[in-house]
C-alpha cells in the first residue's frame, strides 16, 4: 500500500500508553481492535457470500436439476447455456442495460442534484417527488410503466389523440427496442436515490476551490466540470457500484413491464437465472448463470474499484 | 464552511431567463417522475367496472375510494380478508432491527478499514464490496439450509440475519467513502490523548456520521421493505411482511384482476417508507451540510 | 447485542419445538399455495371450511407470483432446509420428481378406502401416480385450449363459433375487414404458449400431441403436420393488434368483453374476468374448445395438492394430511370449491347443475375426452415431462410468434431444445 496521509501511525508515542491498540508491539496485537470489530462483519460475509458462491460454483459444475445433486459433469452446463439462444439474448441485454442505465442514472441523478443545489425554492418537495419511486414496489410500478409505454394505452395514444398523428413511442413491443424501455423504468425508479447521494456530496466540496475557480474567470460549466465533479469522486463510486449491483439484479421490473417479452427479448440474467432454478429444475444451469454475473460484476468493477482506492490511498 | 463560501452560491444561476430555464428543466423532470404516480393514483380511485369498460388509463368518471378501504382492511388475500393492515408489524419488526443493526456494523467496518489501515484492510474492502454482486436468486438454497442449521429457519431472527448480512456491501461501501474524506488528524489525535478503538469510534466518528448514516437507512429500510425472494421463502401466513400479502394480492397469474386495488394497495405498502423519507429526509441533507467534509 | 443473542436463543428454541415429531393427534397442516385472490381464494376458503369442520387445523402459506413459479421456489427452500409444507401445489411434472427425491408421504390407506381409482378418470392416474402410488390428489380440472367469443360481434358479421381452424382463419379475414382485431391476446411467453398448444391439438390431433409433446418423439416433431402447425401458428400472428405485448390475458378477456376483438384463446380461468364483467357466460360470451380439425382432443391440467414430508425417505403421514387428502375428494368440496374457481371437478359423475353453461359443456368433452382416449396433459400446465420441457417449448412458441422465422425453422428450432431438454 502507498503512503497514506490517513493511516494511524501507531508507533511513536509521547506518552508511551497509545491506547489499547499501542500496547502490542506485533502487528497482530497493534490491529487487534480493529480485527475484533470487523471480524462478525467479515464472517458473516465469507460464509453468506463467499461459502454460497462457492457452494454456488460447485453446483453449476454438477448435474444438478431440481434438488442439488453433487455429481460433477465438467463445463457441460456452461457449454449448454452458452449454446442457448434465450440466455446469448439475456446476456447482451444485460451489457446493454449496465452501460446505459448506470450513465444515464449518475447523469440524471447528477443533473438533477446540481439544479437542486441551485437555491430552487420548493427543495423538499421536489427532492421527494425524484425519491419516491424506489418506495413503492416494482411489482406495481412495472404495470403503470407498462401501460404508459404501450402504444395502445400511454403517452403514444395520448399524443396521437392530443393532435400529434405521427407521433410513435413504441419501444416496448418491439424486440429490438423494449431494453431501452427497461432502461427508462429503471433509471426513473434509481436516479433520485442518486441524486440525493450526490447533492449531499455537492454541499460538501471546499468553497475555496470553487472561489479560486471563479477568480480565475472559470463560467459555471467550466467550474462544475473541472472543479466540483471531481472533487466528489467517492460520491461516483459509492452510486456507481451500487448502481451496477442492481443492474445485475434487476429482476421484478422486468417481469412486470414485459414479463421478459416480446418473446424473451428483454430477459436478462437475473430472470434466466431464476427461471433456471426455480420454473425449469435446472440448478446447475441456474449456478452456471450465476457465476457468470459475478464474473461480469468482477470485470467491470474490479478494476475501477482498484484504481480508486490506490488513488484515495495516494491523496 | 462560512457561508461567503459555499460551492452552490458561487455557481448559482442568478440571471433571470437561466433561473427560468431552470424551473423548466426541473418541471419537465419532475412530470416525468409524476407520470406512473399519477397513472396509480388515478386507477386506484376508478371503480373496476370503469377500468374494465372506458381503459386502463383515464380521468375518472366516478371517483371512490372503495379500493383504498379495500386495499388497507378488507381485501382478501388467500384466506384472510383483513387487507393489508395485519402485515405492517411483521415488516417493521423486521426491518427496523435489520437496518439499524447493517448500519451500525456498516459504521463500524468503515470507520476500522480507514482510520487503521491495518495490513489488508483494502484487500478486505475489495472483498467485502464484491459481496454487492451476488445474484440472490442463485444462493436461496444455501442460505435456507445454513439458517435451518442455526435453528434460525422459518423465523424472524433469520430474516434479520440475512438482510443485515446481505446490506453490509452496501453500508460498508456508503462508510468508507463518507469516512476516507474525514481528516485522520482528528483521529490521530484523539489516539495520542490516549483514546482507545471504541471511545474514537463512539465519541469523535459517531457524531459527524448522521447524515451517511441517514443515506445508510434510507437505503437499507427501503431495500427491506420491498424485499420479496427471502421475505416470502423465509415467513409463514400471518408472519408474511407487507410485500409478501402485497404480493400475494396483485401478483395473481390467472385471477380476475382488480387494477384500482392493486395500485391502492401498493401506494399503501410504501407509506411507511416514504414517512421515512420525510423523517430523516431533511435531516439527512442539513446534516450532510454541516458535516461539510471534504471529498 | 444482548438482545439480539437472546433472540437467537429464543429462535432455536422456537424452532426445536416445530421440529418435534409429528404427534398422533396432530391434525394441523400448512398449506402452500398460490391461489391467492377472487375465485380462487374463495376455493381455498371452501376446502378450509370443510377440513376445519372435520377438526383439521389449516395453516395458510399463500405465495402468489409468476404463474406458481415463486410457489416452486418457496417450496424447494423449505423443504431443502427440512422445512417442508404439509401439503403443496407443484406442476404434476415436479411432483414426481418430489416422490423420487423421498419427500411425498404415502397416502395408499386414505385412496384404497376412499376408492380414487374408481372416481378419478383414468387418463389423470399417470399423471397423479407414481409408481402405482398416489403423490398427488387433483382438485381443480382447468381446460387450457379453450376458446372464448363476444356474440355480438359474431352476430353482426354474420359468423358463427368456428369448429375447425379453416374456418376460423375464414371469420378471422372477415373480421379484419371489417376493421375488428379478430384475436385478443397478451403477448406473454405463458400467452404464446397456450395459443401453440390448442393448434398443435387442433391442427395435429391429440395423438400427435401426445407424441411430440409427451413421448418426444424426434419424427413426430419433425414431421409435416408440425410444419402445418407452426404454419397456422404463424397466420394468427396476423390476427392480434399491433400493441400485443405484454398484455396481461385480463385486459385481451376485456378486449372481447367490450367488443374491441372478436375471440380469445385462454384457459377456462378466463370466464372469472367474462363473469365479473356481468356478461352471462353461452350467450353474451361463447365458448368451446379451440378450433380442431381433428375429432377429440381436450388438454387438460388438473390442479393437485401434494403432501411432503419434512423428513427426507419418512413416507408416514400426519392425520391432518390424511384428514385434507380425504377431505379434497369429497363430492361436495369437488364441487363448492371448482364452481368458486370456475374449473371443474376431478371426481367423475358429480351433478354440475349449479354451474355455468360453459363449465357443464367443460365437462362434458372432459368426459367424452376421457372415454375415446383424446384427453391430453397440457404442457403450460407442467402436466407433462420434465420443466425443462415445458420450458424449451415456451421459449420456441414465443421466439416464434414474436419473429419472422420461418415455419421450418420453428420446426427445427422445436425438435432441437426439446432433445436437448431431456438430456
Amino acid at each position: 500500500m502507498s503512503q497514506s496521509s490517513l493511516r494511524v501511525e501507531p508507533a511513536p508515542h509521547p506518552r508511551g500508553g497509545a491506547g489499547r491498540f499501542g500496547r502490542g508491539r506485533s502487528g497482530l496485537g497493534r490491529h487487534a481492535p480493529a480485527w475484533l470489530a470487523i471480524s462478525p462483519s467479515l464472517l458473516a460475509i465469507l460464509i453468506f457470500v463467499y461459502g454460497f458462491a462457492l457452494w454456488t460454483a460447485y453446483v453449476s459444475l454438477s448435474a444438478s436439476r431440481m434438488v442439488p445433486d453433487f455429481a460433477l459433469v465438467g463445463l457441460r452446463n456452461y457449454e449448454r447455456m452458452w449454446g442457448q439462444d434465450r440466455w446469448l439474448v439475456a446476456a447482451g441485454n444485460l451489457v446493454t442495460f449496465t452501460a446505459l442505465y448506470v450513465v444515464v442514472t449518475l447523469a440524471v441523478g447528477l443533473l438533477i442534484a446540481i439544479l437542486l443545489d441551485q437555491k430552487v425554492r420548493g427543495e423538499t418537495p421536489l427532492r421527494t417527488i425524484f425519491l419516491y419511486p424506489a418506495a413503492v414496489s416494482l411489482i406495481v410500478t412495472g404495470i403503470a410503466w407498462k401501460w404508459l409505454l404501450n402504444p395502445g394505452t400511454g403517452v403514444e395514444a395520448f399524443m396521437r389523440s392530443a393532435g400529434w398523428e405521427g407521433f410513435a413511442f413504441d419501444w416496448i413491443i418491439r424486440s429490438e427496442t423494449v431494453i431501452y424501455a427497461i432502461v427508462v423504468a429503471a433509471v426513473w425508479q434509481q436516479a433520485g436515490f442518486v441524486s440525493v447521494l450526490f447533492l449531499a456530496a455537492l454541499r460538501g466540496v471546499d468553497g475555496e476551490m470553487v472561489k479560486a475557480a471563479r477568480l480565475d474567470g472559470a463560467g459555471p460549466i467550466r467550474t462544475y466540470w473541472s472543479v466540483i465533479i471531481p472533487a466528489i469522486r467517492p460520491a461516483f463510486i459509492s452510486a456507481g457500484v451500487l448502481l451496477v449491483a442492481f443492474a445485475l439484479k434487476t429482476f421484478d421490473l422486468v417481469v412486470a413491464m414485459t414479463a421478459q417479452g416480446p418473446g424473451y427479448a428483454s430477459a436478462l440474467p437475473s430472470t434466466f437465472v431464476y427461471d433456471m432454478a426455480f420454473q425449469r429444475n435446472q440448478l446447475g444451469m441456474a449456478a452456471a448463470g450465476a457465476i457468470s454475473i459475478l464474473v461480469f460484476a468482477a470485470i467491470i468493477v474490479l478494476p475501477y474499484v482498484v484504481w480508486e482506492f490506490r488513488k484515495s490511498d495516494a491523496r | 464552511m462560512p457561508a461567503d463560501l459555499n460551492p452552490s452560491e458561487m455557481v448559482a444561476a442568478r440571471r433571470p431567463a437561466t433561473r427560468a430555464m431552470l424551473y423548466v428543466v426541473l418541471g419537465i423532470l419532475g412530470l416525468f417522475f409524476l407520470a406512473p404516480l399519477a397513472v396509480m393514483v388515478l386507477t386506484s380511485l376508478r371503480p373496476i367496472e370503469e377500468i374494465r369498460s372506458a381503459g386502463i388509463i383515464g380521468i375518472p368518471q366516478t371517483l371512490t375510494l372503495d379500493a383504498w378501504r379495500a386495499a388497507w382492511s378488507q381485501a382478501c388475500i388467500a384466506a384472510v380478508c383483513e387487507g393489508l393492515q395485519p402485515y405492517f408489524r411483521n415488516s417493521l419488526v423486521i426491518a427496523i432491527p435489520a437496518t439499524l443493526l447493517s448500519t451500525l456494523l456498516g459504521a463500524i467496518n468503515g470507520y476500522a478499514l480507514t482510520k487503521f489501515r491495518f495490513p489488508g484492510a483494502d484487500a478486505i474492502m475489495v472483498l467485502i464490496i464484491l459481496g454487492c454482486f451476488l445474484p440472490l436468486q442463485a444462493v436461496l438454497i444455501p442460505a435456507a439450509q445454513t439458517l435451518s442449521a442455526l435453528g434460525l429457519a422459518n423465523s424472524i431472527y433469520g430474516l434479520i440475519l440475512i438482510y443485515t448480512v446481505y446490506g453490509l456491501p452496501f453500508t460498508t461501501l456508503f462508510f468508507r467513502n463518507y469516512y476516507v474524506g474525514v481528516p485522520s488528524e482528528i483521529v490521530r489525535a484523539a489516539h495520542m490523548d490516549g483514546a482507545g478503538f471504541w471511545r474514537i469510534f463512539f465519541q469523535i466518528m459517531v457524531p459527524i456520521s448522521w447524515p451517511i448514516a441517514m443515506v445508510s437507512v434510507v437505503f437499507q429500510f427501503t431495500g427491506i421493505w420491498n424485499e420479496f425472494l427471502f421475505g416470502v421463502s423465509f415467513t409463514t401466513g400471518a408472519s408474511q411482511t407487507v410485500t409478501v400479502a402485497l404480493n400475494n394480492l396483485v401478483n395473481t397469474t390467472f385471477g380476475v384482476k382488480q387494477y384500482n386495488l392493486d395500485m391502492a394497495a401498493s401506494l399503501i405498502a410504501a407509506l411507511p417508507v416514504l414517512i421515512v423519507y420525510l423523517f430523516v429526509g431533511r435531516f439527512f441533507v442539513r446534516g450532510l451540510t454541516a458535516g461539510s467534509i471534504k471529498g | 447485542m444482548d438482545r439480539s443473542k437472546s433472540g437467537l436463543m429464543a429462535a432455536t428454541a422456537l424452532s426445536a419445538l416445530i421440529a418435534l415429531p409429528v404427534s398422533a393427534q396432530d391434525n394441523s397442516v400448512s398449506f402452500l399455495h398460490y391461489w391467492t385472490s377472487g375465485g380462487e381464494a374463495a376455493a381455498v376458503a371452501e376446502v378450509r371450511k370443510a377440513f376445519e369442520a372435520q377438526g383439521g387445523v389449516w395453516i395458510d402459506q399463500a405465495v402468489a407470483g409468476g404463474g406458481g413459479d415463486a410457489h416452486d421456489q418457496v417450496l424447494r427452500s423449505r423443504t431443502l432446509a427440512g422445512d417442508a409444507p404439509g401439503a403443496a401445489i407443484p406442476k404434476a411434472s415436479d411432483a414426481i420428481e418430489w416422490a423420487r427425491a423421498g419427500y411425498i408421504v404415502d397416502l395408499e390407506a386414505v385412496a384404497a378406502e376412499n376408492k380414487w381409482d374408481e372416481i378419478l378418470p383414468a387418463a389423470f392416474l399417470p399423471t397423479i401416480k407414481l409408481d402405482g402410488r398416489y403423490i398427488a390428489v387433483p382438485l381443480f380440472v382447468h381446460r387450457f385450449d379453450s376458446m372464448w367469443a363476444n356474440a355480438k360481434l359474431l352476430a353482426d358479421n354474420g359468423l358463427e363459433m368456428p369448429e375447425t381452424w379453416a374456418e376460423f382463419n375464414a371469420a378471422a379475414d372477415a373480421l379484419l375487414a371489417a376493421g375488428i382485431t379478430p384475436l385478443a391476446h397478451g403477448g406473454q411467453s405463458w400467452q404464446d404458449e397456450i395459443l401453440f398448444e390448442a393448434v398443435a391439438i387442433g391442427v395435429g390431433g391429440a395423438e400427435f400431441f401426445r407424441k411430440a409433446f409427451v413421448e418426444l418423439d424426434q419424427d413426430t416433431l419433425r414431421s409435416d403436420t408440425m410444419l402445418a402447425v407452426f404454419d397456422q401458428f404463424r397466420k394468427l400472428r396476423g390476427y392480434v393488434d399491433a400493441n400485443f405485448s405484454g398484455r396481461d390475458w385480463n385486459l385481451a378477456s376485456a378486449m372481447v368483453a367490450n367488443g374491441e376483438a372478436a375471440f380469445q384463446i385462454m384457459g377456462d380461468w378466463a370466464k372469472g374476468e367474462f363473469s365479473a364483467a356481468g356478461l352471462a357466460l353461452g350467450q353474451d360470451i361463447l365458448c368451446s374448445g379451440a378450433p380442431r380439425d381433428q375429432p377429440g382432443g381436450y388438454a387438460y391440467v388438473v390442479n393437485s395438492l401434494s403432501f411432503f414430508s419434512k423428513q427426507q425417505n419418512n413416507p408416514a403421514a400426519s392425520p391432518g394430511q390424511e384428514l385434507l387428502a380425504k377431505v379434497l375428494l369429497e363430492p361436495e368440496v369437488q364441487l363448492a370449491a371448482n364452481l368458486a374457481k370456475g374449473s371443474v371437478p376431478a371426481v367423475k359423475g358429480l351433478d354440475l347443475s349449479s354451474y355455468d353453461a360453459c363449465a357443464i359443456k367443460a365437462a362434458e368433452y372432459l368426459a367424452a375426452a376421457d372415454a375415446d382416449g383424446t384427453l391430453v396433459p397440457s404442457v403450460q400446465g407442467g402436466t407433462v415431462n420434465i420443466a425443462s420441457v415445458r420450458g424449451a417449448v415456451i421459449d420456441t412458441a414465443t421466439a416464434f410468434f414474436n419473429s419472422d422465422m420461418s415455419s421450418a425453422e420453428g420446426v427445427e428450432t422445436l425438435a432441437d431444445a426439446l432433445r436437448d431438454a431431456t438430456e
